[in-house]
């Protein structure tokens, strides 16, 4: 558990980057801080590992305050993942890994043989241990990054706008194999960016704090969403906060039953799904007729039932050619179909029980 | 031209080349030895920088024959001691590489040093395994500068009596003698060269990083 209490960082020149911060963070969980530039949510990250020493108050690990002892002794304990991967370009792959453990006094041959592991945990190919940073694109390169922090296996992990210099697509995977390995490992996250979408998506709680370093909500993100505390939250969080909000309501969604077609199949007039021999939707035809491969228009996106949240739900419908949703079980077979409308409703239910 | 001299005075123009090197190399040595905490010093603190690069390129301006008569009264050694040409070249080479240092290390990105910071080197161990490695490029080539400028120097030092193969110019001057003075030119340029390569050499061995293509 990492604890703030009344803490301030003024800088010499006057600038106050963080203002009487009082915030607890889980053991655990992630917890995001999330902001505009100049917010101070770096220099708060900053001040846990003792990058920046606070100005006024406490910034206390497991209730030892983090300015107590050894600076360098403290940051080998606690992994942190910089922006742009900051890895060093004269050590290989393995060796960049293995700098944690190589400094806590491991012998090179455990140290690298720690390094290969983390490679395969963080996905990484073996054969690129051999290999410099520069060889690496940029998705690459923040593996390496995460590598890296958790060489150690430290509790904590602090990670500092990680995944901002990387492409949507990639950035959008590095996200999900965060949450993946996150849901293995239980490490205490803080994590910092200031792009809400990936605050929400990632986090257990965020932090949203405004210019001046004043910290201006503290909840879960479906909370965050629903009832920002002012007008700066609710300006921040965005327009379609409604839409993201329904990533965070649960799914009791009824769904039709969807009559499909096989490749060679006679099609019945209007749209009709596509399946492949093992019941796996492929897309949609229109109109009667033999179905031929070359005709058949790609589907939406797919709403998986049970692990999908009203979002995906909603998309699925909004994206499908013919404005039914593909709901797929498990196993990415056709389990039935959902309208927009059914999803509304369903939002509308949501809204009663939390009333009630 | 009398070309059988050259081999007649095979063991002199040996004697002389090897006098020629130590003269020269040694202060690249020592001057780096020296220029790298003063350069590291520059690179840390820019009120400093701003009062060690300027003093560094001013004593460069000083004329080497200047120094060569000058020193024995500051630092008492004998005139024709060779001990005055080693603390003038070293003096020239330290001038020339703390700009270099403070440079290189000041190219370092910031993001690195940070992340090595975040990992818990401590500031020595930093400066030893990332900070001066990465800097390599940059002082071999200040380096490669020191050492030639050095070669080329030490010929001065033969109007003082201690000039290595600056002797074969003063000598071939005053015999009136045109095949020593060549000879001493080109001994000097192989001499300037083959250093230069082996410099040029020693900072691809130990910077393979920094050819690798890059995004493969």
């Amino acid at each position: 558990m990492i604890e703030f209490r009344g803490v301030t960082k003024r800088f010499p020149d006057g600038t106050v980057a963080v203002d009487g911060l009082d915030l607890t963070v889980d053991a655990g969980k992630v917890t995001v801080f999330v902001g505009p530039s100049g917010c101070g949510k770096t220099t708060s990250l900053r001040m846990i590992n003792r990058m920046i020493a606070p100005t006024e108050g406490t910034v206390t690990v497991d209730g030892r305050d983090v300015m107590s002892g050894d600076a360098a002794e403290l940051r080998r304990g606690i992994g942190y993942v910089i922006q742009q991967a900051g890895l060093f370009p004269h050590k290989t792959i393995r060796d960049n890994i293995a700098t944690v453990p190589l400094l806590l006094g491991w012998s090179r041959r455990k140290a690298r043989a720690r390094a290969d592991e983390l490679m395969e945990v963080v996905g990484l190919a073996p054969e690129m241990a051999s290999r410099y940073p520069a060889q690496l694109s940029g998705g690459q390169q923040q593996r390496v990054g995460v590598a890296r922090a958790l060489a150690a296996d430290p509790p904590v992990l602090l990670m500092d706008e990680p995944f901002s210099a990387v492409d949507p697509v990639v950035r959008e995977s590095l996200q999900e194999e965060l949450l993946r390995l996150q849901g293995e490992l239980g490490k205490t996250i803080v994590f910092v960016t200031h792009d809400i979408d990936e605050a929400v998506k990632l986090g257990d709680k965020v932090a949203v704090f405004r210019t001046g370093g004043v910290l201006a909500q503290y909840d879960e993100p479906g909370v965050l969403l629903d009832r920002p505390a002012d007008g700066f939250v609710d300006g921040f969080v965005g327009r379609d906060r409604g839409y993201r909000k329904l990533g965070f309501l649960s799914d009791e969604l009824p769904l039709v039953e969807l009559p499909t077609v096989g490749v060679g199949d006679p099609a019945p007039e209007g749209w009709s799904l596509v399946v492949d021999p093992d019941g796996r939707p492929l897309g949609w035809v229109q109109g009667g007729g033999s179905v031929e491969e070359a005709a058949v228009v790609p589907g939406g996106s797919l709403y998986e039932v049970g692990s999908g949240s009203l979002r995906s739900a909603l998309d699925a419908a909004l994206s499908s050619p013919s404005g039914r949703g593909v709901a797929v079980d498990g196993d990415g077979r056709v389990a039935g179909a959902l309208s927009a409308d059914d999803v509304l409703r369903a939002l509308a239910a949501s809204r009663a029980d939390e009333a009630a | 031209m009398v070309w059988d001299w050259i081999p007649r005075n095979l063991g002199m123009i040996g004697g002389l080349l090897g006098e020629h090197v130590v003269l020269a190399l040694l202060p690249v040595l020592i001057g780096l030895v020296l220029a790298v905490p003063i350069g590291w010093a520059a690179a840390g603190n820019r009120a400093l920088r701003g009062v060690l690069v300027p003093a560094a390129s001013v004593l460069y301006t000083i004329p080497s024959l200047a120094l060569f008569i000058v020193l024995p009264a500051i630092i008492g050694t004998r005139i024709l001691d060779p001990l005055n040409v080693v603390v003038a070249l070293t003096i020239y080479t330290v001038a020339l590489l703390v700009r270099s240092v403070a440079d290189a290390l000041g190219a370092v990105p910031s993001m690195v040093v940070a992340a090595a910071t975040a990992m818990g080197y401590r500031p020595g161990r930093r400066f030893v395994s990332v900070e001066l490695p990465l800097a390599v490029p940059v002082l071999v080539a200040g380096l490669r500068v020191a050492a030639v400028s050095n070669i080329s120097l030490v010929s001065v030092g033969a109007l003082i009596g201690v000039g290595g193969l600056g002797q074969l110019f003063t000598d071939g001057y005053q015999r009136n003698f045109p095949l020593e003075i060549l000879t001493g030119i080109v001994m000097v340029l192989l001499l300037a060269l083959v250093v230069d390569g082996l410099l040029v050499l020693i900072g691809r061995v130990s910077t393979p990083w920094t050819r690798v293509g890059a995004n493969a």
